[in-house]
C-alpha cells in the first residue's frame, strides 16, 4: 500500500492529459489542466509525509515533536493560489479566441485558419 | 497509511476522472469545485492545513467563479454572433 | 478530434505516465519522508523567529525569494488577463450607468441583504487569517482570496454597478495589486539595507505567540494578501459581462 498515493498521482496526470488531448472545447481543456496540476500537489505532499508525524505548526505541540516536511507544503501553498490566476489568463485567451473565430473547438479553429 | 487516506485518495482519483469526462463546461465547473474540496480534505489528512486552506478558498470560491463568468461570456458572444447571422 | 492526434497523444500519455511510474520506484515508500533540510527548517522556526507556523516561515522568510517569483507570476498573469480582455470589450459593455440602474432593481431583496450581510464578516475573517499567518494555518495567500470573496459578495447582492465602477476607474484593485507586489520587494530591500542581504529578516522577532512575532513575516503576509485580493478582484471584474444581468 505504500505506493498507492503515487499511483493516484500517475492516474490524475494521465487522465488530465487524456482530457487535454481529446478536448473539443478550450474551457473544458483548461479544467483538465487543473486536474493535471492537482497531481503535482498530491505528489509533493505525499513525498513530505511521515507516518504518525504532526503538521509543522508548533502553536500547540511541543517544540521537538516529529513533524512532516514544511518545504513541500510552502511550495504547494503558493502554487495553489498562483494557479488560479494562471487559469484566469488561460480563460481570457479562450474568450479572446472565441471572439475572433466564433468557436472554442480547437479543431474547428484550425480548419478556419486554413 | 490509514484507511481514511486510502478512501480520500480513491475519491480524489474518481472525482478527477469524472471532471475530465464531463464534456459540458458549466457542469464541469461544479465537478471542479467538488474535486477541489476532496483535494482539500486529502491535504488535511496529509497534515498540511495551510495548503488545505488555500485549496478550499481557491477550489471552491475563486476557480468556479472565474469559470462561470468565462462560460457566460462565451455564451453571450455566441448569442451575439447568432443574432447578427439572422439579420444579414 | 483527428485520428493521428489521438494516437500520438495516447502514446505521449503512456510514455509520460510510464516514465513517472519508473521514477516513482526510486522514491522512498510513502510515509517515510526524511528530508534533513525540511527537518532543520521545521525545528529552527521557533528558536530563530519566534513564529509557530513553520510553513509560512519557510515560504515568507527562509525561501522568500521563491515566493517573490511566484508572486510575480501572479502579477504578470493578471496583467495578461487585463490586456486580453480590454482589447475585445465591446460597445455593449460601456453603456452609461443610468441605463443599468433599473436592471439592478431586478435582484430580489433577500439576495441583496444576504450579499450585504456577508461583506463584513468575510472581510474580518480575511484580516484574521492574514495577520495570524505566522502563528496558525493561514497567511497572505489564503486571506487574500477570502478578502476577494468578501468584496465579490457585493456583486452577489446585485450591487454590480459598484464592480463596474471599479472596473471603469480600475484604480483600487490595480493599486492593490501593484502596491502589494511592490510591498514585498520593498521588504526585501529593507533586508538589504538593514542586514546587507536581500529579503533577510531585519525586524525584531518579538515574543512567541504574539501578533507581532516573526520579524518581517506579518508585513510580508499583509502585502501578499493585498496583492492577491486586488489581482483576483481585477480578474473577476474584467470577466464580468454587463449583459449577464441585463434583460433577457
Amino acid at each position: 500500500m505504500s505506493v498507492y498515493p503515487y499511483i493516484v498521482v500517475a492516474w490524475l496526470l494521465g487522465v488530465g492529459l487524456y482530457g487535454v488531448i481529446s478536448s473539443r472545447n478550450y474551457i473544458h481543456l483548461i479544467m483538465c489542466l487543473t486536474v493535471m496540476q492537482a497531481s503535482t500537489y498530491v505528489l509533493l505532499l505525499a513525498i513530505g509525509y511521515r507516518t504518525g508525524a504532526k503538521a509543522p505548526i508548533f502553536a500547540d505541540i511541543p517544540e521537538h515533536s516529529r513533524v512532516v516536511d514544511p518545504i513541500v507544503q510552502a511550495l504547494t501553498l503558493t502554487d495553489v493560489v498562483v494557479e488560479a490566476t494562471v487559469v484566469a489568463l488561460l480563460l481570457a485567451l479562450a474568450v479572446q479566441a472565441h471572439k475572433r473565430y466564433g468557436t472554442t473547438d480547437p479543431d474547428a479553429m484550425v480548419r478556419m485558419r486554413e | 497509511m490509514n484507511a481514511l487516506l486510502v478512501v480520500l485518495l480513491t475519491l480524489v482519483a474518481l472525482a478527477g476522472t469524472v471532471t475530465v469526462l464531463i464534456r459540458e463546461p458549466a457542469r464541469q465547473a461544479i465537478a471542479v469545485g467538488i474535486f477541489g474540496l476532496l483535494l482539500a480534505l486529502t491535504f488535511f489528512v496529509l497534515q498540511a492545513p495551510d495548503v488545505a486552506l488555500s485549496e478550499i478558498v481557491v477550489g471552491s470560491v475563486a476557480l468556479p467563479a472565474m469559470l462561470f463568468l468565462a462560460i457566460a461570456k462565451v455564451r453571450e458572444q455566441k448569442a451575439d454572433t447568432d443574432h447578427e447571422g439572422q439579420e444579414s | 478530434m483527428t485520428r493521428p492526434r489521438m494516437i500520438i497523444g495516447c502514446l505521449a500519455v503512456l510514455v509520460l505516465v510510464g516514465g513517472f511510474a519508473w521514477g516513482a520506484t526510486g522514491l522512498h515508500p510513502f510515509g517515510t519522508g526524511h528530508s534533513r533540510y525540511g527537518n532543520h527548517l521545521a525545528h529552527s522556526t521557533v528558536p530563530q523567529r519566534a513564529a509557530t507556523n513553520s510553513v509560512v516561515v519557510t515560504a515568507f522568510d527562509y525561501r522568500a525569494f521563491d515566493t517573490v517569483g511566484e508572486e510575480f507570476i501572479l502579477f504578470i498573469s493578471v496583467v495578461g488577463v487585463v490586456v486580453l480582455l480590454r482589447a475585445i470589450r465591446g460597445d455593449a459593455d460601456d453603456r452609461p450607468e443610468d441605463e443599468l440602474v433599473p436592471e439592478q432593481r431586478r435582484i430580489s431583496e433577500a439576495s441583496r441583504w444576504l450579499g450585504a450581510a456577508l461583506v463584513g464578516p468575510l472581510t474580518v475573517l480575511a484580516a484574521y487569517v492574514v495577520v495570524h499567518g505566522q502563528l496558525t494555518p493561514g497567511g497572505g495567500f489564503q486571506g487574500g482570496v477570502i478578502l476577494m470573496a468578501g468584496l465579490a459578495a457585493i456583486f452577489l447582492g446585485g450591487e454590480y454597478l459598484l464592480l463596474l465602477r471599479l472596473r471603469r476607474s480600475a484604480t483600487v484593485p490595480q493599486l492593490a495589486d501593484a502596491g502589494g507586489a511592490a510591498g514585498f520587494v520593498m521588504i526585501g530591500f529593507g533586508g538589504l539595507i538593514g542586514t546587507g542581504v536581500f529579503l533577510q529578516n531585519f525586524l525584531p522577532n518579538g515574543s512567541q505567540g504574539s501578533l507581532l512575532s516573526g520579524g518581517m513575516i506579518p508585513l510580508a503576509n499583509i502585502s501578499v494578501g493585498i496583492e492577491v485580493a486586488g489581482a483576483l478582484l481585477m480578474v473577476l471584474s474584467e470577466l464580468l459581462d454587463q449583459r449577464l444581468l441585463g434583460s433577457q
